[in-house]
């Protein structure tokens, strides 16, 4: 099987291959399109700025690449943000996969942004979850967040209910940090490579 | 709902951890990467390793041991102890720490936190502050300390803390050198005052001793985090212990077993 981790100017992804290694998974990380179109399995990883990261994706043609996508692709985090039609960071129009805006969490008095720190999912809907125990605890680091849609196949709650998975015919997103989420988070991702 | 954070901090020298560990059961004591990975396995929500070497070899050996923890641990984790430039960041962030804590460069040069946060984002960037209640020109106050806290600045401790949030540092790493090593409790007011004037996250560091102190610090403390270093490496308190203590209290807890 052929999985590959799509390099673009996301922050530290070392972390996502470590990850990789420690399920005995091989990936390739690369941005070359011939080598994405033809691996079975895509990761999307992001860390960074919504705005600074999709005009990046604009202008080596990412932004076109991934939405046409025919095997499993799965966006954590930024690149699950990425993934949604907008994005309020920096007023970003984004892939648009996902038809749904990614806001900011409102201020809320005793609730710090970002939102860092382990907290539980629940509602599961989709294949990624198989296995996990119910209201599994996963790590974020976020101040955006798509809101509970008709794609939401796991959410979480901080501020307001918001998506904590996403899942649209051939993509998968998760909000969370599967790779440094403990077993849940491992499970997460052996779930994924399975598909 | 999200949890409160209990943090083992691990003093490392040349690679290895200098506290005086007492588990029996590990095979190597010493070796930071079994040490942290047990850790993990008890349920720590994160991990801090703090670099206490101050040679140029023992700094890549310090970056060796970060890329085996990353490789081995599937939960977060800080680094810290000594890093003063992008460069140092960025050759510990590549290694695979989740995060890096920052203290006497911050406090020499505010504008690198702007800079670190610029460049990696605010989330990775941990400011550290040591601070001591000590007699000043204007009376008892809170002053931040930097040389392990032994030497006193003019900073002082609570706005310090705010700037340090504005300047786009993502969480504060707030020990107390007056609470530090007594086990008598975390500063609790000082914690209370700066996590409650903060927006991103406060982890509370000095003075555990016992499973009380960390259900005070998360509670009159307002604590996001509580690390505690040699209470768990001699095993007066075990972790998977403390989380069933502290989730019977009703305090929102990830629980691992």
């Amino acid at each position: 099987m052929k999985t590959v981790i799509i390099k673009y100017n996301a922050g530290n992804v070392q972390s996502v291959m470590y990850a990789l290694d420690r399920i005995g998974a091989s990936y390739l990380y690369t941005d070359d399109e011939a080598e994405i179109r033809s691996a079975d399995k895509v990761i999307f990883p992001g860390v960074g700025e919504a705005s600074t990261t999709m005009s990046y994706l604009r202008n080596v043609g990412l932004d076109k690449v991934i939405p046409s996508l025919k095997q499993p692709v799965f966006g954590t985090c930024v690149g699950m943000q990425l993934m949604c039609r907008f994005s309020e960071e920096n007023n970003t129009e984004c892939m648009g996969i996902f038809d749904v805006d990614v806001k900011r969490f409102p201020a809320s008095p005793g609730l710090k942004v970002p939102h860092m720190g382990w907290n539980n999912i629940s509602g599961y809907q989709s294949p990624l979850t198989a296995g996990l125990p119910d209201n599994a605890y996963v790590y974020f680091v976020h101040s955006y967040a798509a809101p509970v849609c008709e794609y939401t196949v796991a959410s979480c709650d901080y501020v307001l209910p918001f998506s904590a998975m996403l899942h649209k015919d051939n993509f998968y997103a998760a909000q969370f940090h599967c790779e440094i989420s403990g077993n849940a988070g491992q499970q997460i991702l052996e779930n994924f490579l399975k598909l | 709902m999200l949890t409160k954070r209990i943090i083992p901090c691990l003093d490392v020298k040349d690679g290895r951890t200098v506290k005086g560990v007492n588990f029996v059961n590990l095979r190597d004591a010493g070796d930071a990467v079994e040490l942290g990975a047990m850790y993990a396995a008890h349920g720590a929500d994160e991990l801090v390793y703090l670099d206490i070497t101050a040679t140029v070899d023992g700094r890549s050996t310090f970056i060796d041991l970060v890329r085996r923890v990353a490789q081995t641990i599937n939960i977060p984790f800080t680094v810290g102890g000594g890093i003063s430039s992008i460069a140092d960041v960025s050759a510990l962030l590549h290694a695979g720490a989740d995060k890096v804590s920052i203290n006497s460069a911050a406090v020499r040069n505010p504008d690198l936190i702007n800079e670190l946060s610029l460049e990696f984002g605010s989330q990775c960037i941990v400011v550290a502050i040591d601070t001591r209640y000590i007699e000043t020109d204007n009376g008892l106050e809170h002053i931040v300390h930097t040389h392990g806290g032994r030497k006193a600045t003019e900073i002082r401790s609570i706005p310090w803390a705010k700037e340090v949030e504005e300047r786009g540092a993502g969480e504060i790493l707030l020990t107390s050198m007056d609470t530090d090593g007594t086990k008598n409790g975390f500063a609790l007011e000082l914690t209370a005052t700066i996590s409650g004037n903060a927006n991103i996250p406060v982890i509370a560091s000095g003075g555990a001793g016992n499973m009380a102190h960390f259900y005070d610090v998360f509670t009159a403390g307002k604590a996001d985090a509580g690390l505690a270093a040699s209470i768990f490496h001699f095993r007066e308190i075990d972790i998977p212990d403390l989380k069933e203590y502290l989730k019977n209290k009703d305090l929102p807890i990830r629980m691992t077993r």
